[in-house]
């Protein structure tokens, strides 16, 4: 029994120290993640000047990371945060750095290129940006020039906007159940490919709004076995242009994780629609667009916002085509920074290693949102 | 075992006369009233007694001295369907029924039409469905002449008769050639409700756009886009344009604003301009300059 007590005792004091030792002499990597400090506190080498800066940027120390640039005299610190976190509300502004990596692109015994991959954490998942620096040694340790690209800023003006707008009113709680609602518009699917990947089975396809209306649009597949009887069903999500003007077309792409072609007797798709406020405006011009080969296949080219307003967030779809004219890879990108009114944004959208040398031709497609807009 | 048989039969017997003495006969009612009608029923006997009258969504209680006529004043009894009358009275208890049915005088019509939006030019793209009701929303299955009449705004009019079946009455109709707000109207009895159904411009038809130099751009605008039947496309919308140049491709969605789109857009030599809606092709423009 008093065996018993003296280890309860032991046990006891020994935790009520180790939390005492951890409290006063924390290790780096806790201390960081608890937002007391840095991973590293080195600046001996190119690579530990980066990551320094990196580990700076994901903790939001934006004066430790703004004092630490080598360049800083070219920039305020403002500038600086808004390179990184964008000037207008965009996904930028609401993402975290969730990783970085440090990679060395060439280094002699005064300077050095780095390249710095930094794993952002957005509302719409992960997005991964890059940017080379350009580090020099100064005296014992190292320091990073940041690539500052400044904020392009449309000349003040004025731009008359008269593109329509819809508004609707919609059926009241008290009304008769003969009364009429206002009818949803009409879409139609007018293209569908099922495609076998690696991944599972995919639905590829376009989708017409082919009313007068706008339309808020998606998309549902249900796969059916060869008895007739459903195997899945998945929605669009957001692989899609949610949003219709009358007579757009969106692409469409459907994920079936883990399932086999070959398991799948016919699809039953059911696209849905229902009538929305929309407006006309703004209209993004997809200028220089242009596909590049394998390796690294993609199809690249700059957004051009014709409007006076900021678009906040936009949305590519790429819709990719052989030469026979039948769909084959949807792809999109979200734009993690503002459109300004008439100020280019380039953009990216990977294309599939094995699918690039089939495709021929393409098809894209922005969809935006303005805060305080509808679209 | 006669003696038996002699005992239940005399027993059912003094109840019989019992129940027959209490109640001097049966009650007297109609069989079918019509829906909001006033009626009345004649009990039998001397005493008090309850009446109930118990149907689908509606009951009612009286107390009555029996042997008097129970008055049940217009608009008692309102729901149509089948009902129970029962005499509850100290020692009996007397059941009778009878129907409810609408009163044969339309006073309310549902009318369903559909769609309330259609393109132009569409063989019986237009439904409507009536349900005639009687003032107390009881559906009247008499079979009543419905008329239907579709007038555009050019005042052509489409006009079908249509006899209800058990309370329904359905037609369909053509979309005309002329876009615009039809009036759907239909009529039973004097009773009329309307509906409005907007007929849309079909797909463009015969797209075409011009291109003229705008300084260093290429101004490309459409001529006034109209459907096969000549309606004006209308304003928003999307018309596509696309100029691709060696391997390059430039797109603009631009809305429809004033019935026709235009744009700007970068001039390359040898760029091939082309325009769409949908899924309706334009023409092309090869852009030597």
């Amino acid at each position: 029994m008093k065996k018993g007590h003296l280890l309860a005792f032991l046990f006891g004091a020994s935790t009520v120290a180790l939390i005492l030792i951890g409290t006063e002499w924390p290790v780096p990597s806790a201390a960081a993640y608890a937002g007391g400090g840095s991973l590293l506190r080195s600046y001996s080498t190119p690579e530990a000047a980066a990551s320094n800066l990196a580990d700076e940027i994901r903790r939001q120390a934006w004066d430790k990371a703004y004092i630490s640039l080598a360049n800083k005299a070219q920039f305020t610190e403002q500038e600086f945060v808004h390179d990184i976190t964008d000037f207008y509300p965009s996904l930028r502004t609401y993402a975290t750095l969730e990783s970085f990596e440090v990679a060395p692109l060439h280094e002699s015994a005064d300077d050095a290129e780095i390249r710095l991959k930094l794993h952002w954490s957005t509302v719409v998942g992960a997005n991964v940006s890059t940017r080379d620096l350009h580090v020099t040694r100064n005296g014992d340790h190292w320091e990073v020039e940041w690539p500052i690209s400044k904020e392009a800023i449309a000349p003040p003006q004025v731009i008359a906007v008269n593109y329509l707008r819809w508004d609707v009113i919609y059926r009241g709680p008290g009304d008769d159940w003969g009364i009429q609602d206002v009818e949803a518009p009409h879409v139609r699917i007018v293209d569908m490919h099922p495609v076998e990947r690696a991944e599972g089975v995919v639905i590829l396809g376009e989708l017409l709004n082919e009313d007068v209306v706008p339309a808020y649009v998606s998309v549902t597949a249900t796969l059916l076995s060869k008895s007739q009887s459903p195997i899945a069903t998945e929605g669009s999500f957001d692989k899609i242009s949610h949003l219709l003007l009358p007579k757009q077309v969106t692409p469409f792409l459907i994920e079936f994780p883990k399932v086999a072609l070959s398991e799948v007797g016919s699809v039953h798709m059911v696209p849905a629609s229902s009538l929305v406020a929309g407006s006309a405006d703004p209209v993004i011009e997809i200028e220089g667009q242009q596909l590049n080969p394998a390796p690294g296949a993609s199809l690249t080219g700059r957004l051009i916002n014709q409007s006076g307003q900021v678009v906040n967030v936009a949305h590519v779809l790429g819709t990719f085509y052989d030469k026979g004219g039948q769909v084959v890879w949807v792809s999109d990108e979200y734009i993690d920074q503002a459109l300004l009114p008439q100020t280019p944004v380039p953009f990216e959208i990977h294309i599939p290693q094995d699918l690039a040398s089939k495709v021929s031709s393409q098809r894209t497609v922005v969809a935006t949102y303005s805060s305080g807009g509808s679209q | 075992m006669k003696v038996r048989c002699v005992l239940v039969l005399g027993g059912l017997f003094i109840a019989m006369s019992h129940i027959a003495l209490a109640t001097g006969g049966r009650m007297s009612l109609p069989k079918t009233i019509e829906a909001g009608s006033s009626f009345s029923i004649q009990t039998p006997g001397r005493g008090n007694a309850a009446l109930f009258i118990i149907g689908t969504g509606q009951a009612l209680k009286r107390d009555v001295q029996l042997g008097q006529t129970v008055f049940f004043a217009a608009g008692s009894l309102y729901n149509a369907g089948h009902y129970l009358a029962i005499l509850e009275g100290d020692s009996f208890t007397e059941t009778e029924s009878l129907d409810v049915v609408p009163a044969s005088k339309p006073s309310n019509l549902s009318f369903l039409a559909k769609p309330s939006r259609l393109p132009v030019g569409l063989h019986a793209g237009i439904t409507g469905a009536v349900y005639v009701f009687d003032a107390y929303r009881n559906l009247i299955s008499e079979a009543m002449p419905v008329s239907f009449e579709l007038s555009d705004p050019m005042g052509t009019v489409q006009k079908r008769i249509v006899v209800t079946r058990y309370g329904a009455a359905r037609t369909e109709m053509d979309s005309t050639a002329q876009q615009g707000v039809d009036s759907f109207v239909a009529r039973v009895a004097g009773i009329k409700s309307t509906r409005v159904v907007g007929q849309v411009p079909g797909d463009p038809c015969g797209l075409k756009m011009n291109a003229e130099p705008s300084g260093q751009r290429i101004h490309l605008v459409t001529d006034a886009v109209r459907d096969c039947n000549g309606n004006a496309v209308p304003d928003g919308t999307i018309i596509t344009f696309t100029e691709t140049f060696s391997g390059y491709q430039s797109t603009i969605d631009e809305p429809l604003k004033h019935g026709i789109a235009q744009v700007t857009i970068s001039a390359h030599n040898g760029a091939v301009l082309s325009v769409a809606s949908g899924v309706v092709m334009g023409n092309q423009i090869r852009w030597e300059k």
